[in-house]
């Protein structure tokens, strides 16, 4: 019998078992889902979003489930990067999974002041730049559509840390290609992508919006295909890993987002479904690879035959 | 949060109509079933629900060593999709979830204060203390009125309200339970201090909130919130409760389904539509 395909994945200088992640904002901040699911066999995992000071985010509901998907506003509350220092990483030490942490501000400076402390921090492998939550009035949705706003936050974080830098795309964007290049240019390692979708829905009885942000962010199944093709554009535009993410729920969702070019790929909204998902999708690649006759997972990526 | 939860495949043992539109959903849980304290839930994946990714909260009605049972009134598409489950299917749950009730032999008065599944709910509650005591119902109708003679096979008061007087006495449960709050502050002989326990619809607990604020007694409230994830994960499920670093009036998020369901009355923030 042959060996096992090799899985393993970098991106920029960091190394991952295997190309299998966690989103941000569905995974907590590593406790929650400890009991439940083997941190350690994550490719990595991604934290909720994480900005200086601590924010409550939006009221409530939050969340309303729709065909397919889940459109949430939660309105990236959290500790705020001291009281997340203090609080997760020790819990976070007691493991080796590489640890990416999503950052965000209201500022331009603010993500650089954000980025600075946290490389501060041993435990940390990686930052994801979140500019494209659609949920908070201010800062991080803004720059996500303007590719100036994007090249500065990008060159700010750059300039206040050495750890890899992930800036994540928003879908709502024009071109793709152009986005992914700035951030290329500007110093990222790697790109991550899709944020949610811009979504709303209503209750035709009261005729009441069903979250009380009036808008939200749709994830899930229902976004997926919009996320290949994003992913599918970005990765032809830039040599810089993509991260794909959207609506993955089993093996096959996330090659699909490989063969379009994804290096890695990350599991949202599906972890609420089932915690061990990106579990069963790193078995399932790795299946997939086997039966392709392929010992790499870089081997399929950006197979896509047009 | 009490640990461990665990993901369990259980196998559906009984499915039956309870009551009026109230069904019961026996499963073989010999994981969960153990481990589960009153006021604690799982959260269900609904088989056959393709297009609907969340799982659904449902607080536990009886548990043992190798079984769990919760109670649930087909209303929503999730709920009304469980229907067709049948005995020997398997289903996935999350669970036991959430800090549950108090239960402990220090309470000497407990009243407990029910509304749909809430009836079930507490029986768990019910069912662990040492002393009896009377659990207040209510409902639309008779048909809402779930559970009675387990409350009654262990020896608790039942006191029934109906708003269309088809069961028990008319009206809100609310007024059943001023009554008789007002003959024991009467009562020449002073008996221990009530301590309440509630479980159903917002208005009711917010009424019990009332009461047990105005007389100074501790009050357990098992809020019922939309859940994404059910283990703390996605802050969806958030609740206001008071500071408890903060001055008076300052409020935070607390996460019904990891820091709740069950809180005091007095931690909790009301909005005011609520
Ligand atoms: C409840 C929830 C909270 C989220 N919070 C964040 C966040 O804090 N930061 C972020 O960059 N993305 C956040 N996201 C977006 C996800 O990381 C991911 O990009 C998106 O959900 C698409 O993947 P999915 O369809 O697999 O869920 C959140 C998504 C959900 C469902
Ligand atoms: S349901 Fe996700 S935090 Fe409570």
């Amino acid at each position: 019998m042959s060996k096992a395909p090799d899985l393993t994945t970098t991106i920029g200088t960091l190394t991952l078992r295997n190309p299998v992640m966690v989103a941000s904002g569905t995974f907590g901040y590593g406790p929650e889902y400890a009991d439940l699911v083997d941190l350690n066999a994550l490719g990595a995992v991604v934290v909720k979003g994480i900005r200086m000071d601590a924010g409550t985010g939006n009221p409530t509901p939050r969340a309303v489930e729709t065909a397919s998907g889940l459109i949430n506003a939660i309105g990236l509350p959290g500790p705020g990067v001291e009281e997340f220092i203090a609080s997760y990483i020790p819990f976070l030490e007691d493991y080796t999974v590489p640890l990416v942490v999503n950052i965000w501000g209201t500022t331009v400076e603010e993500y650089g002041q954000v980025a600075a402390r946290l490389s501060e921090i041993e435990r940390v492998n990686a930052l994801e730049l979140n500019i494209s939550c659609p949920n908070i009035k201010e800062g991080s949705a803004m720059f996500g559509t303007d590719p100036e706003m994007i090249r500065e936050v990008v060159q700010v974080v750059r300039a206040n840390t050495t750890l890899p830098i992930i800036p994540k795309l928003a879908p709502n964007i024009a071109d793709v290609a152009h986005f992914a290049r700035t951030c290329e240019a500007a110093g990222a390692d790697a790109i991550s992508l899709i944020n949610s979708v811009p979504a709303m829905a209503i209750d035709i009885e009261t005729r009441r919006p069903l979250i009380a942000n009036v808008t939200g962010g749709l994830t899930g199944p229902a976004i997926h295909p919009i996320a290949v093709k994003q992913v599918w554009e970005a990765a032809a535009a830039v040599d810089i890993p993509v991260i794909g993410m959207g609506g993955i729920c089993t093996a096959a969702d996330a090659l699909e987002f490989m063969i379009a070019g994804a290096t890695a790929v990350a599991v949202g909204t599906a972890n609420f479904t089932n915690p061990n998902t990106a579990i069963e999708v790193i078995g399932g690649i790795s299946d997939y690879l086997a039966r392709h006759g392929h010992q790499q997972a870089s081997a399929i990526v950006g197979s896509v035959q047009i | 949060m009490t640990r461990p939860m665990l993901s369990e495949t259980v196998a559906v043992r009984r499915h039956e109509i309870l009551h009026g539109e109230y069904r019961v959903l026996e499963m073989t849980a010999p994981g969960i079933g153990p481990h589960v304290t009153p006021g604690q839930f799982v959260h269900l994946l609904v088989p056959g629900l393709d297009d609907a990714l969340l799982r659904r909260p449902f607080s536990i009605y009886r548990a043992d060593h190798v079984s769990i049972s919760i109670l649930y009134k087909p209303v929503g598409k999730g709920t009304r999709a469980m229907v067709d489950i049948a005995p020997g299917q398997t289903i996935s749950l999350i669970g036991p979830l959430g800090n549950g009730f108090p239960v402990n032999d220090a309470i000497k008065h407990p009243l407990l204060v029910a509304g749909g599944y809430g009836m079930a709910a507490l029986y768990m509650v019910a069912a662990g203390m040492t002393e009896t005591g009377t659990i207040f119902m209510g409902g639309r109708t008779a048909a809402d009125i779930l559970c009675v003679d387990d409350f009654r096979a262990i020896d608790w008061t039942v006191e029934i309200t109906t708003e269309d007087g088809s069961l028990g006495r008319r009206g809100l449960v609310t007024a059943a339970l001023d009554d008789y709050l007002s003959n024991w502050k009467s009562a020449p002989i002073p008996t221990a201090t009530p301590e309440f326990f509630a479980c159903g619809p917002n208005p009711m607990l917010r009424a019990v909130s009332d009461r047990a604020r105005h007389d100074g007694y501790t009050a357990w409230l098992s809020m019922d919130r939309n859940m994404g994830c059910g283990v703390g994960a996605c802050l969806v499920c958030v609740q206001k409760v008071r500071d408890p670093r903060g001055a008076n009036g300052d409020w935070i998020w607390a996460r019904v389904c990891t820091e709740g369901p069950v809180f005091e009355c007095n931690q909790i923030v009301w909005d005011e539509h609520e």
